[in-house]
């Protein structure tokens, strides 16, 4: 048979799912496929979004822990002034270990996760798009984490800033093998980022269920689009940034070398064109977040959607053009830095229309006062705190005073904290039924919540306060008789009631896997479809994939969910629709379990740690990489089938 | 599941496969050539950012690169479009017999063209460690050179695939107009830095 | 008196700090202050606004909701709209009036520095601060570092430069700060417009002694200026006794001299700073220990205790040896 011929072939006669292969029989058959294969290499192969998202949220949470630990270290230093208890290059190692592995190991991975976790279910469909690319994903990220912390503990990490700075970061000063431990690591994040985000664009213009156009598309989707948009124009900066770095370090090239007419401040304008969307693909996500759990908690759909769906956009975009407002203590021209400013104040508005969708949605709902929604509370408390001393800085000369103090230390973290962690903890409290079918406990949650949240305002606010009082970042020490021994006094005991909390909420997270109240379905009485199938979900999410005809599909569809059905349950498959009106339009094979994506990650991450030390690991390197990758696209089965497999 | 289904279309009957951007990994080709299409763009920015630093470009006492290498790659490049066209509307056509012959095509003008790329290496008439002229000027045609040895890599692969049995599915004859596709932005971002390499340097001086 | 007066600044916090934003005693100091104060004003407003909303929000009486409940969860009442659209218009309007308040104090921060009368080029290093007064006469320059004189009222234009990594120069009480960054020369103006004496401090991560690079400021009258230059003008005092004799002996003879430089005397080093007139400055080693007799024998004899990681070796003096030095260092006021 001719492909021309095999191409216009009938369906095949194999059992498919619909009216006569329902209920227990179809949860059988489906289950045996879409199952992992046993045993640890099973484990290994698994390609199931659900896995991959649970991996690097578990993941991110222990660097959350790591980089938690080294935050209390630098707060007893700097308990009193002129203390002893850790000296200056330890000091500088662990600020840089801190803020590099909360911003690339924890904040980024961990809304990716959250993101490869429910984007799926709430599209209504069985897996991500390219689903070994997002295992990849995921091993290129833990190996990138491990490469960093393992130089930490051999007394080889990085110790320059988590913005590394030439020349300071350059070969002349950044002496040893310290800079090359974080600019590679940067490889292995930038390249686990892309590839998660490449994986769900594709999911969301291409998988979403019938019916649910990209007008009906929960608000977190949005989100997650937006985000991965986002990840996909910055990262390449930082990696051509870092890549570059790597380069002048290793092979002698002059990129950041003023004196071969290089220049610093290349470094600066290429890291801050990837880092101030950086900010905000960690943020958005929190907003998605904070959309789903107002709603549901309001129990009406969000007032404003075209509004909000605007901002998220916006967002994203005016993103890009705010970097130099990261370089106004540079010396660039005046007349530049005043299209900053105007961009910076203006990225405001947006996140104040979604402020104002949301507290509207509470306004016209009847809001239940349960623990996801006090965290979403908590962070409008926080965040427009952070939001508003960000407008200050956005104004030349305040940031000329403010900048890299204590003022800066405590807006971004008000923003981080108060604008990611909060909806972050919010979000699991929200979806911890939905992964493990248990409900967390509830006193413990709201216990941990006041205490994170009281905590982290005795933590940070006195830091504005030392800021103003003249203490610069990164500083070991810092002299008394400056009005700076309150403030940091105070900022340390927040830090550890903050510990504290976050010990709990760990806790109440694996102590409910056990004993937790069982949950239904659907707990909260929530509107999306990650709701309409079991709690957890079974390895296929769905017996029959939904179709939607509006925004909010359980709270309009009745006692029956409309699905579609016909699709083949001994193979993989997942329904294509159009991007714009999600029409039915393909029958694609989802990706069967494989060990090649791993396989995969172990030759680029050798390829990556080799190339710190030679040059020519980059050549040589790239050979078991490309046999890995082309073992992974080979197709296996004998001969093609008469339906496509992707095994 | 708590609610009950209730049945409506049957999806059954959909195909299995289709081209361009009905196509899942269409999306995918397509997003990596937007990041690596934006890592084009920052690399030209840093260009004439460091340019920006300078009196003249290519800055004495270095020449500008030798033209001949650089002028006969590009000519090859755009030349390869026309089987490129060929192989993309073949896939389409599922004629498998033309898409083996105009694969082994175009592994053989990879070949071609990495043979005029070690020469356009030698002929630069600058180091990349000499000054931030030559480490930008090296670096573009590195990244470039990146690509062919991937995309060429690809159809290597393909030629292979297209010869066993599996070439008769036709999921990868879409796999072929994909890789086509691809191609075309390979030639397409080299005609920028071709301009950047070989022309800019020699009308700043 | 002024041994007092210098004390006094050190116990005092808040508002009179030596080293704070709050202290207004330059004019670009003073029209931060004034920036900030309005900055605050609108955002406690608007603050306050989402705050009350946000209560309101949540604990308001309501006797009909717009919810599932009800079948009405699609619905909004008429007020959304017009609250949308004032609130949105609140913000814009806050916002380019902010914009514009900051405009116009970019416009005064420029004005004050347009004209300046007096130049010095300060040039960073790891970690220490090498300051000169230019003078359209080259016997006219001074050099010194770590500290900085300058006269009251009149305007001043400093040069930036790096010799090494980024670094950032900032002196809270007087101005904003600016980055000094190799390859490049940055500037900025100073107008202080009170005596008194403050601390600068480098504001950029720089490396391992990031923390101890600080500056000591002293704003004074015209004439103590002047007197205080004048005195920079002269070279060092030669040695009065024997014990300073072997101190300058060593100095100009052994490691010292190849990276310090002492005006008057065969010690030319350019790489560390000057210490023609080191016994005058207010502290040792760039604000990292203040000037006096127990302080200078400790830095001497180990400065890689004091200040892990500076450039200055520790050479294991022997103990003459030191307490020659000592003398001799003391003499150069």
């Amino acid at each position: 048979m001719t492909p021309a011929e095999r191409a216009k072939q009938p369906p095949a006669k194999v059992p498919r799912d619909g009216p006569d292969l329902t209920g227990p029989e179809l949860h059988e058959k489906l289950e045996a496929t879409w199952e992992n294969p046993p045993g640890f290499i099973g484990w290994l192969s698994s390609v199931d979004h659900k896995d991959i998202g649970r991996r690097y949220i578990v993941t991110a949470l222990v660097f959350l822990a790591l980089a938690g630990a080294l935050a209390i270290a630098m707060r007893l230093q700097l308990s009193k002034p002129d203390n002893d208890l850790i000296g200056a290059a330890r000091y500088n190692e662990i600020f840089t270990m801190h803020g590099t592995t909360m911003m690339f190991l924890f904040a980024v991975p961990v809304m990716q996760g959250m993101q490869v976790y429910l984007t799926p279910l709430m599209l209504g469909t069985r897996n991500t798009a390219f689903p070994r690319l997002n295992a990849f994903s995921y091993w290129m990220y833990l190996a990138g984490g491990a490469l960093l912390w393992v130089a930490f503990v051999l007394n080889i990490g990085p110790d320059m800033g988590w913005f590394a700075y030439p020349p300071l970061s350059g070969p002349q000063y950044g002496v040893g093998k310290r800079v090359d431990m974080w600019a590679q690591m940067i490889t292995f994040t930038e390249v686990a980022a892309l590839a998660a985000a490449v994986s769900l664009v594709a999911t969301i213009l291409k998988q979403k269920a019938p019916g649910m156009g990209l007008a009906r598309m929960p608000i977190f989707v949005w989100a997650t689009l937006v985000t991965s948009l986002m990840v996909i124009f910055s990262m390449p900066s930082v990696a051509l940034a870092s890549g570059m770095l790597l380069s002048d370090r290793l092979v002698g090239t002059q990129f950041y070398n003023p004196v071969e007419r290089g220049d610093a401040l290349l470094w600066q304008h290429l890291f801050w064109f990837f880092g101030h969307p950086e900010v905000y693909i960690i943020f958005l996500p929190a907003t998605g977040f904070v959309s789903e759990i107002v709603a549901t908690f309001s129990r009406r759909t969000i007032v404003g959607y075209p509004i909000v769906v605007m901002s998220l956009v916006a967002t994203g975009i005016l993103a890009f053009g705010l970097w130099v407002h990261h370089m106004f203590a540079t010396g660039l021209p005046r007349i530049g830095y005043s299209f900053y400013t105007a961009a910076s104040m203006s990225v405001s508005i947006p996140t104040g229309l979604q402020i104002f969708c949301w507290i509207a949605t509470l306004w016209e709902g009847r809001p239940r006062l349960q623990v996801p929604l006090l965290y979403v509370i908590g962070f409008i408390f926080t965040f427009v705190i952070g939001g508003l001393t960000g407008v200050m800085i956005a104004a030349v000369p305040l940031d000329l005073q403010l900048h890299d103090t204590y003022f800066i230390v405590a807006h971004f973290h008000y923003v981080l904290i108060g604008g990611a962690v909060f909806p972050l903890l919010g979000a699991i409290t929200y979806w911890y039924p939905k992964a493990t079918g248990r409900l967390m406990s509830d006193r413990l949650g709201k216990i941990s919540f006041w205490m994170i949240f009281l905590g982290f305002q005795l933590a940070f606010f006195p830091m504005h306060i030392a800021g103003i009082n003249g203490m610069p970042r990164r500083v070991y020490t810092y002299p008394a008789g400056m009005g700076l021994e309150l403030p940091n006094l105070l900022s340390t005991i927040g830090s550890l009631v903050v510990a504290v909390a976050v010990l709990l909420f760990v806790i109440n997270l694996v102590v409910s896997l056990r004993s937790g109240r069982k949950a239904e379905p659907n707990p909260w009485d929530a509107a999306s479809l990650e709701w309409a199938t079991s709690c957890a979900p079974p390895k296929y999410n769905f017996p029959h994939l939904p179709i939607v005809d509006s925004r909010t599909p359980l709270w309009d569809a009745g006692e029956k969910l409309p699905v579609v059905h016909g699709l083949r349950v001994e193979d993989r498959e997942v329904l294509l629709t159009t991007v714009m009106s999600a029409k039915p339009d393909l029958r694609e094979p989802s990706a069967e379990p494989s060990p090649w994506p791993f396989i995969a990650a172990l030759a680029t991450s050798a390829m990556f740690i080799s190339s710190i030390f030679s040059p020519w690991a980059v050549v040589f390197g790239t050979v078991p990489v490309a046999v890995a990758l082309t073992a992974w696209f080979w197709p296996k089965s004998p001969k093609p089938e008469r339906e496509p497999v992707i095994s | 599941m708590s609610l009950h289904p209730s049945f409506t279309e049957d999806v059954s009957a959909l195909p299995t496969h289709a081209f361009s951007y009905r196509s899942l990994t269409w999306w995918g080709i397509s997003a990596f050539m937007v990041i690596e299409g934006g890592f084009f763009v920052l690399t030209i920015a840093s260009y004439f950012f460091l340019m920006s630093q300078e009196q003249e470009w290519a800055p004495r006492p270095w020449e500008p690169p030798g033209l001949v290498a650089g002028t006969l790659f590009t000519l090859a490049m755009l030349a390869s479009e026309i089987p490129n066209t060929m192989i993309k509307k073949a896939a389409e056509s599922y004629d498998l017999a033309k898409v083996q012959k105009l694969l082994v095509v175009m592994t053989g003008i990879g070949v071609v063209l990495f043979v005029f790329r070690a020469f356009e290496f030698n002929s630069l008439n600058v180091l990349w460690t000499d000054n931030a002229y030559g480490s930008i000027i090296w670096a573009l045609l590195f990244l470039h050179t990146t690509h062919v040895v991937t995309d060429w890599g690809d159809t290597l692969v393909l030629w292979r695939l297209m010869k066993t049995p599996h070439g008769e599915d036709p999921r990868r004859f879409v796999d072929v107009e994909e890789n086509a596709l691809y191609w075309r932005f390979v030639w397409l971002t080299w005609l920028p830095i071709y301009a950047l390499i070989y022309w800019v340097p020699r009308f700043f001086r | 008196m002024r041994r007092g007066g210098a004390i006094l600044p050190f116990f005092v916090t808040g508002c009179s700090g030596v080293q704070t934003m709050m202290g207004g005693e330059g004019a670009e100091g003073a029209n931060f202050i004034q920036l900030f104060t309005v900055f605050m004003i609108v955002c406690t407003v608007m603050y306050l606004i989402v705050a009350i909303a946000l209560i309101a929000a949540v604990w308001r009486r309501r006797n009909a909701a717009l919810t599932l409940d009800n079948r009405r969860h699609h619905e909004s009442s008429n007020a959304v709209r017009p609250a949308l659209i004032g609130w949105t218009a609140l913000i814009a309007v806050g916002l380019i009036g902010l914009t514009i308040a900051s405009f116009f104090t970019d416009r005064s921060n420029a004005a004050n520095g347009s004209n300046p009368q007096l130049s010095l080029t300060v040039t960073a290093n790891q970690w220490w601060w090498d300051v000169e007064y230019s003078s359209p006469d080259a016997s006219k320059t001074v050099r010194t570092a770590n500290e900085i004189h300058l006269p009251v009222g009149i305007p001043v234009e400093i040069k930036l430069k790096s010799n090494d990594v980024i670094h950032s120069f900032w002196i809270p009480n007087l101005a904003g700060k600016q980055d000094l960054i190799p390859g490049r020369e940055t500037d900025a103006q100073l107008l202080p417009r009170k005596t008194g004496l403050y601390r600068g401090q480098c504001a950029e991560f720089c490396g391992v002694q990031h923390a101890q690079m600080a500056l000591d400021i002293t704003v004074e009258s015209k004439a103590d200026f002047q007197r205080w230059y004048a005195a920079q003008l002269q070279p060092a005092p030669p040695p009065a006794n024997p014990l300073q004799r072997a101190g300058y002996n060593y100095f100009t003879t052994r490691e010292c001299g190849s990276c310090h430089n002492i005006s008057g005397t065969p010690a030319t080093g350019q790489v560390a700073p000057d210490l023609t007139h080191f016994a005058s400055r207010r502290s040792i080693a760039a604000g990292a220990l203040p000037m006096n007799t127990g302080n200078l024998y400790g830095w001497v004899a180990d400065p890689q205790s004091q200040k892990p990681g500076n450039r200055m070796p520790t050479v294991g003096l022997k103990a003459d040896d030191l307490h020659a030095l000592v003398a001799y260092l003391e003499t150069l006021k």
